[in-house]
């Protein structure tokens, strides 16, 4: 699929999530159930993990865990300084400065 | 000055803090997009037609993969849901409203220009031009994120390929995450959707995205719920 369409379609659903509540609750028709409100939680951790875990852990398409793979260490970096520092910037910047220093010594 | 203005002026007061935060956003995903191999046109365009900062990170992700078309929308719409609480949570304040602002408000309503606004609403009330504010705040932030995006795009034309750049994402999606590991059924999810990413990575079409996220967003879903029944007994 082209990335234009591609684009059309999710800025199209976008607007069309953050428009369909606005549009039919104002007619008092519809109210999102308890359940997938809770569900709506989870989205964020369930699919950035699912985003991260192959970038760190798959090289190739093959899982190595060894210490020749850089960038799930600096990932393991990352994640320490997130996990203390809660400053996005900060953890961008420590990681790849990480990755940089690993790859040059490796 | 009248109450319009004055409402407007409020919503853009509300958003600078905000703003600061947004703008080095704006400008990495400008340079990851060039990057990941968007065209200028096409990663400048995004910030307006999705105009929505995760997934505008996601799809460049998965762009960066080779991932097909129709994987990336269904993924833009799993990661965009949270958007219809926001539509869910203002509709009784503007329900008033007449159908053009409806629209307009609702193009311009991201995680940033609700967090305030609903603050606003709910310290004020319903005014006659309160959803002046939210006008306010979204035009500030959408003005912001497509001069930051150009910004970075301009600058991402001068980083050498050899900075590994593409491995900033997986890095901002790390800083994105662990700040909501603040409980165990949210640990659950995310290791579980990750695991699931790993074992799942071959399927086709980059299927095992939209399988892994589903599995991690059901056993947080249903952790929670088993936690808050043995709560009431």
């Amino acid at each position: 699929m082209n990335i234009w369409l591609v684009m059309l379609l999710g800025g199209l659903i976008t607007f069309g999530m953050r428009f369909s509540l606005i549009y039919l609750l104002a007619e008092g028709r519809f109210e999102i159930p308890q359940t997938i409100r809770r569900a709506l939680h989870y989205v964020p951790p369930a699919v950035l993990s699912a985003i991260i875990f192959p970038e760190l852990f798959l090289r190739d398409g093959m899982l190595d865990v060894s210490l020749e793979n850089t960038r799930l260490l600096a990932g393991l970096v990352a994640i320490l300084v997130a996990w203390f520092s809660k400053n996005t910037l900060v953890t961008i910047i420590v990681g790849m400065v990480a990755l940089f220093l690993l790859q040059f010594f490796f | 000055m009248n109450q319009q203005i004055q409402n407007f002026l409020a919503g853009i007061r509300a958003e600078i803090p905000l703003l600061i935060g947004v703008f080095p956003f704006g400008m990495i995903y400008g340079a990851l997009a060039l990057n990941a191999g968007l065209s200028t046109a096409a990663a400048q365009m995004m910030s307006s037609i999705v105009f929505a900062g995760s997934a505008q990170f996601i799809t460049t992700q998965l762009v960066h993969e080779a991932t097909p078309g129709l994987v990336i929308v269904l993924t833009i719409a799993v990661v965009n849901l949270r958007h219809m609480l926001y539509s869910a949570s203002l509709a009784p304040y503007l329900a008033s409203l007449p159908t053009r602002w409806k629209v307009l408000l609702s193009y311009l309503l991201t995680d940033e220009a609700y967090a305030p606004t609903i603050l606003h609403y709910e310290k004020e009330g319903t005014t006659p031009y309160a959803h002046w504010f939210l006008l306010g705040a979204g035009c500030s932030l959408w003005s912001t994120w497509q001069v930051s995006t150009a910004l970075g795009i301009f600058l991402g034309t001068a980083i050498p390929e050899s900075w590994s750049l593409d491995f900033a994402l997986p890095l901002t999606f790390i800083a994105m995450v662990v700040p909501v590991l603040k409980n165990q059924p949210a640990i659950a999810a995310a290791l579980s959707a990750g695991v699931v990413a790993l074992v799942a990575f071959s399927l086709p079409y980059k299927l095992g995205l939209i399988l892994a996220a589903l599995v991690g967003i059901l056993v947080g879903t249903i952790l929670e719920q088993r936690k808050s029944t043995r709560g009431i007994l």
